[in-house]
């Protein structure tokens, strides 16, 4: 684009636009003359007579044609990069809802049932390369809902002792049971927590080898050192006090894990983790990472079967339940789209830069009026 | 509204009461005020100091806008319903509510102390057979008030007696028109005898019987009766509120109408408040966005309803609260309300009155709108109007003062076949005059005016030679007139004209060794070179309009007897001598080429005359004057007898100077298809000559018609005239329906193509029938078919109806500009009002929209100020909207994924801030800098300014495209990130597709596009666009990393719950390669797209910033603007024109003429019911109309 500093030609260079009844000398003269008495007399600053200095940039064939064929290789680039990126993560996804009769789960469906477990068996037949991440993921599940999203106590999860007694009435239904007993954490969101727990066993020779969960950095670090705390109170039993869990919880936050104080009660990595409400009615949230022992390259090749404590029902509402298992790149997860959509907007962009060439072959700028 | 101001007595000068009939007793203060008429109090003011803050919420709630906000205020205090925090409503509110009541707090505390200043004035009453000062507000009906000289009128008053012989007075009206000259108004002889006897006035008991308060100025009927017998009072007896009394010692006066009734007060009447067609298609806009809106929110509602129904129900184990699907669909639908009201935010309004604002700010500091002769600025005075002018396309053009300077001089004279005033050089070409031309010396003259200016010597000295027929020349001039003379100090002449032609010829005359000293009823005492003569002054042959010429019959000290006569050139040959009929065809010759030049032109001619010829003719001269019937045809065919066989003297030019740069200033402005009507009081003739001077008619028109029929009949003959060979009779009317709710019915009169060019020139008489309801559209078809139309001889309410004619049925913008009271009615009736100002007259100024000194700063008014504010305005407008729509359409479509639970897409602090602060700045720097091309393109270009007539850069259907892009946008910006965080995580596994992070990334994007698409839609990329671009996204980021620290959080938690997302999210190159795949999506196509437009179909714009972009680059200097060729070579002149109505030649002369008696008025004076004399009376009355805004000290007054 042109760029051209518009001072000298707007300012003095032109001719004056209005006629000009006398010489100009003499106006000259006469303006020098009065020029005692003009009190009234505008500022001659390029602001007030609007002639600031300006670049002003014209969609030239010079500029746009180019200009797309340059974004539109640019593009092609990035996308065969990110293509090849995505291309080049695994990714092992697996339902366990128990639709199917087939499917061991199956008989965990019905939501009377308690405390069922059941068995999902895979096998790889390469190494999966590592770190491994393992992910369970729900479909069909409104964490964007606005009042469930809404339905949390922020100070009381921040370790606020006040909201303990009286959480806020956003957190209603579940602010107060029955009894009128602090609920603590509050609200929907906490009491929904998802609360299915994953054994994961390579088969070796036909005995079942557990490969080793690594659940601590799974979530934010803002999370878990900043936005949450717990109470500093020890034990910290004692500060909930007068409080009853969650109505869905089958313990109370302050034994969610008993055997690490750094991760019970609100810095619990997995409360952590689901408090971090999903965008998008399928998600997926990081349940643990395979990072330990013979597993820190990656799952080798064998038969795994993953033991999983079916206790979070979602067939009442039509959603599913899958784990997956997924490795990394520098672009994150798999996606396809991103690549495939960089592809396609290169591609556009040279295609539009011939059709602008043609046109422009056709159709030139006419020279005058 | 109006019934509840009315009830508060807001409104001025309305009664519950209709007034029959006005009656009154002088000095009876009793009888009076049992008739409970309004005292001479005004009140101009809205507020008291209690009323102020109800009263002002409830006018602004009036304003859709707000009351719109204050109902979303509402919804958010429900918390079922609200999904915004209240902040989010308020603070913007609170804003402009406040800064909307301190300007009008302000605008009525100037009107307080305008009320209390003018109603505090002092005049002097008889009270009590006592002369008592008192203020302006007690004076009551009936009062007999004394004014004295350069006093205000106090009220309505009907002149009793003065201290001027013949009772008159002379009042000034050159603060409300800007007309110097005196106007004259005569007390009846039988108030007059009362003269300024306290006892005789305080004993005087005349009763009043007249018509009701109205606002028609040039009109009074009543009745005084005094002892019995009656006599009929007509505005020449009434001195209205708002003159000033000049020349007069003092004057007695019975107050009739005082304050609100008094006809200045009664002609202000509401100002109705003036909105632009874009404040209109913006209502209708708003409206329909409003409709949209809800449609959108009925939607999302029946989504939730369903969902609820389908999803909720079984998902209620999770959800906080179970309500039945159909109230949930319910009050989702009030939530989303609240959501998507960002389609019309608040910041739209503010944001259009700054632009307006700043706008206004540049036509008041323009320096090629300086006037530096009399160190005036054009002045914007309102600041709500900038993007209409840039859409005119009528203007409608006052003559006298606004394209003339209302300055006539002496300029040429062709004497005895020979020709003065054009100045040669020495190869015999004409020298160009101007202000530095030589000026002929006048000192040999001691009594001549410094001021004459005259360039021709050659004429000097034929007349210091002693020429006889030069001396004729001039005397002719110094004792043919009807002027004033006053000496204030010995050798200080001054000369009141009824004319200024008239002054012009006394005082070139005056300079040229003839003064005009002094006169008496009986005698004229003349300086002939340096001689004192007195002449015996036998008659005056007056001028009118049917004869158009003036005589005098003068008795020389050597007792010859001379008639002089000056006149219309066609009427003075047919009476010439035949002997002259060499002269004549040289004098045509010099009237021609002066006529050509545009001068106004006289011929002179005399007479001696047989003094017993004349003792017969004085006789005859009596008798028809005291001829009881057919009186004026009578005294005509006497004049007719005796202005015969003349003998030709000569001709006077004088110009009628138009201002600088007028014609140009046409030129460009119907270049720009701007079409000029001037309406005129002036006489037909020298609306003609001005027509023709200023280039609107010209010599090539295939035809100018001229209307001046006396019935409706010929009017309506000569108003159908074919100027197309296949046109159709009837014209063409559309009608459609606009407006809120389709409830206005409009018609529109079709333009229809012309062959060739035609002018048309109407009088005023004829317009009075033309405007008839059943008239009117053919009135305006034919005139709209001319490419120039001149309204010659018509009053100020028919200069408003012609406009409001126009409004009605060519929706097209008007403006109107002038410079006297006569223009406020069409001032205030036009879209536009436009005053020139720097002159004496205020009021039009004080009425108008805008005001400049000169008519040719209208171009730049139009050309650069008003299509940089219409595209600067369009420019807002459609990407204000397209910003704010591709934010709320987001929301529509994650309604699909969050449950359509009002769930927001964007954290909570974006939304507050999105309009107040991270685009507030570049869209006001787009919107206050932008120029697609420059001012001096403007100029050489006029045809840029015609999309703004068309409505071109914003109109509905412009708006249906910012729509669909702001739709393709959002779709764009939505989805996109949608897909590409679909199932994805971060690079070290963790979660990244939470709400928040999703949020931000939203946000993100949609702030980056909306960027760019601001700096694509910027031409003029100054420092400024720049910083505020750049520091505005900036601000983002700042402001995003410091919402989400960690700080903020623990010090405020609830309130800002994203901490850690902008680090945690910001980190990730597939964010990043989101944000840029979603702003190249969203730009290129709109890139693509203008490129192709303008290869394919360039606008006039594109050529024009083509050519300048190559000029820049070949670093060639564009052509410079040719100069418009000004003057006409034509042979067509005007037969008459002098801008002169009947005279006082009568009072001049009536000493000695009439006998006067109580009843009759004196002859020549005599108002008959013939039209002619109506013609007249209109013509006067253009003059001595006053619609004086009875305070020049502020400029809204009035309401």
């Amino acid at each position: 684009m042109s760029q051209q500093d518009q001072k000298d030609h707007q300012g003095q260079q032109q001719p004056e636009p209005l006629p000009v009844h006398t010489t100009t000398i003499q106006k000259v003269r006469i303006m020098m003359k009065e020029e005692l008495e003009t009190t009234n007399r505008p500022d001659n600053t390029a602001f007030t007579q609007q002639r600031l200095p300006a670049w002003q940039p014209m969609l030239s064939a010079g500029i746009v044609i180019p200009g797309f064929v340059l974004i539109g290789l640019a593009f092609i680039g990035i996308g065969v990069a990110l293509f090849i990126t995505s291309q080049n993560i695994t990714v092992l996804e697996k339902d366990y809802t128990g639709v199917e009769t087939t499917s061991d789960c199956y008989k965990c469906s019905n939501p009377s049932d308690k405390n069922c477990t059941c068995k999902l068996e895979f096998s790889l037949s390469t190494l999966f390369e590592g770190p491994v991440f393992f992910y369970y993921g729900l479909s069909n599940y409104f964490q964007s809902q606005r009042s469930y999203g809404a339905s949390k106590d922020e100070y009381q999860l921040s370790g606020d002792l006040d909201y303990f007694k009286t959480p806020i009435s956003a957190c209603s239904p579940y602010q107060y049971d029955a009894n009128q007993n602090p609920i603590v954490p509050c609200g929907s969101l906490a009491n929904s927590m998802f609360n299915d727990t994953f054994k994961l066993y390579q088969i070796v020779n036909g005995t079942k080898k557990l490969v080793p969960f690594d659940g601590k950095g799974i979530a934010w670090w803002t999370d878990y050192n900043i936005k949450y705390r717990n109470p500093s109170v020890t034990p910290l039993k004692n500060a909930f006090n007068g409080t009853v869990k969650p109505s869905f919880w089958s313990k109370p936050a302050y034994e969610l894990d008993t055997s690490d104080p750094s991760n019970n009660g609100f810095v619990n990595q997995d409360f952590l983790v689901w408090m971090r409400r999903a965008a998008l009615p399928d998600f997926r949230k990081l349940y643990r990472r395979i990072t330990e022992g013979d597993y820190a390259r990656g799952l080798p090749a064998g038969n795994y079967s993953l033991e999983i404590a079916y206790n979070y029902p979602v067939l009442s509402f039509g959603g599913r339940k899958k784990v997956v298992f997924s490795n990394v790149s520098w672009m994150g997860g798999k996606n396809q789209f991103l690549g495939i959509a960089y592809l396609v907007v290169g591609s556009l962009c040279v295609v539009m830069s011939m059709v602008m060439l043609i046109v422009y072959a056709k159709f030139k700028f006419p020279e005058d009026d | 509204m109006g019934s509840l101001l009315s009830r508060l007595g807001l409104e001025c000068g309305r009664k519950a009461v209709k007034e029959e009939e006005r009656h009154l007793r002088a000095n009876d203060r009793e009888l009076n005020l049992s008739y409970k008429y309004s005292d001479n109090a005004i009140k101009t003011s809205k507020y008291n100091i209690f009323t102020f803050l109800p009263l002002n919420l409830f006018e602004q709630f009036q304003r859709l806008a707000n009351a719109y906000f204050l109902f979303l205020l509402c919804l958010q205090s429900i918390p079922e319903v609200s999904s915004l925090p209240w902040y989010t409503t308020v603070v913007p509110l609170v804003l402009v509510l406040s800064m909307t009541m301190a300007k009008d707090g302000s605008d009525d505390m100037n009107r307080h102390r305008c009320d209390k200043q003018v109603n505090n004035r002092q005049v002097e009453v008889l009270v009590e057979g006592e002369l008592q000062s008192e203020k302006w507000m007690d004076v009551q009906v009936g009062d007999i008030v004394k004014l004295e000289n350069n006093q205000f009128v106090t009220a309505d008053l009907l002149l009793l007696s003065s201290s001027e012989p013949l009772n008159l007075v002379y009042i000034e009206t050159a603060e409300l028109d800007g007309e110097t000259n005196l106007k004259v108004k005569q007390a009846l002889t039988v108030t007059g005898k009362l003269e300024d006897s306290v006892e005789k006035l305080a004993n005087f008991n005349g009763e009043v019987r007249c018509e009701p308060p109205n606002n028609r100025l040039d009109k009074f009927t009543g009745t005084l009766t005094l002892k019995g017998e009656t006599y009929s009072l007509d505005n020449e007896r009434i001195l209205l509120r708002g003159c000033t009394l000049r020349n007069t010692q003092w004057c007695f006066g019975l107050v009739i109408f005082g304050g609100p009734d008094t006809k200045l007060m009664q002609n202000c009447g509401r100002t109705t408040f003036k909105r632009t067609s874009i404040d209109r298609l913006m209502n209708v806009l708003v409206l329909s966005i409003f409709g949209f809106l809800m449609i959108m929110c009925l939607i999302l509602a029946i989504g939730n309803g369903i969902w609820e129904y389908q999803e909720g129900s079984k998902f209620a184990a999770f959800l906080p609260k179970g309500v039945n699907a159909p109230f949930s669909a319910f009050l989702t639908f009030w939530s989303y309300v609240i959501i998507l009201n960002t389609v019309v935010p608040i910041s739209l309004y503010v944001s259009v009155e700054i632009i307006r604002l700043g706008n206004s700010f540049y036509i008041n500091w323009d320096r090629k709108m300086y006037y530096p002769k009399n160190d005036t600025p054009a002045e914007a005075r309102t600041t709500t109007l900038n993007e209409e002018l840039g859409q005119i396309k009528y203007i409608f053009s006052d003559k006298t003062g606004t394209l003339t300077q209302n300055v006539m001089t002496f300029n040429k004279c062709s004497i005895n076949g020979k020709a003065y005033g054009e100045l040669l050089d020495f190869s015999g070409q004409r020298v160009e005059i101007n202000e530095k031309t030589e000026k002929v010396d006048f000192s040999w003259n001691n009594l001549a005016d410094p001021k004459f200016c005259f360039h021709d010597n050659s004429l000097v000295e034929v007349v210091r030679e002693g020429n006889p027929e030069v001396q004729a020349f001039f005397r002719l001039l110094s004792l043919c007139h009807t002027v004033m003379p006053e000496e204030k100090k010995e050798g200080e002449l001054y000369y009141q004209a009824q004319s200024p032609d008239e002054g012009a010829l006394v005082t070139a005359a005056r300079n040229f060794g003839f003064v005009f000293r002094s006169r008496t009823p009986e005698s004229i005492t003349v300086v002939e070179m340096g001689e004192l003569v007195t002449y015996e002054l036998l008659a005056v042959l007056d001028f009118n309009n049917v004869r158009k010429r003036m005589s005098v019959i003068v008795r020389s000290p050597e007792g010859k007897l001379t008639l002089y006569c000056k006149g219309a050139d066609t009427i003075i040959f047919e009476r010439l001598n035949p002997s002259c009929s060499n002269l004549t065809e040289v004098t045509t010759l010099h009237l021609n080429e002066f006529a050509g030049e545009g001068l106004r032109t006289l011929a002179l001619a005399y007479k001696d005359i047989d003094p017993e010829y004349m003792e017969d003719w004085k006789l005859r001269h009596h008798v028809a004057n005291t001829a009881m019937d057919e009186r004026e045809e009578k005294l005509d065919a006497l004049y007719e007898e005796i202005e015969k066989g003349l003998l030709l003297l000569g001709s006077t030019a004088v110009e009628d100077k138009l201002q600088d740069g007028v014609p140009q200033t046409i030129e460009q402005l119907s270049k720009a298809d701007i079409k000029i009507w001037v309406l005129t009081g002036d006489k037909q003739e020298t609306a003609e000559n001005i027509g023709y001077s200023c280039n609107m008619l010209r010599e090539e028109m295939n035809e100018v018609f001229i209307v001046s029929a006396n019935t409706s009949e010929e009017v309506r003959k000569e108003l159908q005239r074919k100027m197309t060979p296949d046109g159709t009779e009837e014209p063409t009317v559309k009608k459609s329906r606009s407006g809120l709710f389709c409830l206005q019915k409009t018609e529109t009169v079709a333009d229809e193509p012309v062959n060739g060019e035609y002018a048309m020139v109407i009088n005023g008489h004829s317009l009075a029938f033309a405007l008839e309801k059943d008239m009117e559209i053919e009135l305006l078809r034919t005139a709209c078919m001319c490419q120039t139309v001149i309204c010659c001889r018509v009053t100020p309410l028919q200069k408003a109806q012609v406009v409001e004619l126009v409004k009605k049925y060519k929706q097209a913008v008007t403006l109107a500009i002038g410079d006297g009271a006569n223009d406020v009615s069409m001032i205030k009736a036009a879209h536009i009002g436009v005053g020139i100002s720097g002159q004496e007259g205020m009021q039009a100024v004080l009425s108008s929209d805008y005001s400049f000194a000169q008519f040719r700063y209208l171009q730049r008014l139009l050309l650069v100020h008003g299509r940089w504010s219409y595209l600067r305005m369009c420019k807002f407008l459609r990407y204000f909207f397209y910003k704010n729509f591709t934010f709320t359409f987001v929301h529509f479509w994650y309604g699909f994924f969050c449950g359509f639970s009002a769930q927001t897409v964007f954290d909570e602090w974006f939304i507050t801030l999105f309009n107040l602060v991270y685009t507030a700045l570049p869209v006001l720097s787009l919107s206050l800098f932008d120029q697609d091309v420059n001012d001096w393109w403007s100029f050489q270009y006029p045809q840029l300014y015609t999309p703004g007539q068309l409505n071109q850069y914003f109109s509905k259907r412009a708006f249906v495209y910012t729509v669909l892009h702001s739709g393709y946008s959002s779709l764009v910006l939505f989805f996109i990130p949608w897909a590409a965080m679909y199932d994805t995580v971060r690079d070290d596994g963790k979660e990244i597709v939470d709400y928040q992070s999703f949020a931000l990334l939203a946000q993100t994007c949609l702030l980056i596009a909306v960027s760019i698409q601001l700096g694509l839609d910027t031409h003029y990329w100054t420092a400024m666009n720049q910083f505020f671009l750049w520091g505005s996204l900036s601000v983002y980021f700042a402001v995003i990393f410091t919402m989400y620290s960690n700080g903020m959080f623990l010090t405020l938690t609830s309130s800002f719950p994203f901490i850690g997302t902008a680090r945690n999210s910001l980190n990730q190159p597939n964010v990043w390669l989101t944000m840029l795949l979603t702003s190249v999506l969203c730009v290129l196509p709109v890139v693509a797209y203008r490129f192709l437009r303008i290869l394919l179909w360039p606008t006039i714009n594109d050529k024009v910033r083509g050519r300048g972009y190559k000029v820049r680059q070949d670093k060639v200097l564009p052509p410079t603007p040719r100069r418009v060729q000004a003057r006409r070579t034509s042979t067509r002149r005007s037969g008459y024109a002098f801008s002169h109505a009947q005279g006082y030649g009568d009072l001049v002369t009536s000493g000695k003429f009439l006998r006067r008696t109580p009843k009759s008025r004196p002859a020549l004076f005599s108002q008959t019911d013939s039209p002619l004399a109506q013609t007249h009376i209109v013509g006067y009355s253009h003059n001595t109309c006053l619609i004086f805004l009875y305070s020049f000290c502020c400029c809204d007054c009035c309401f």
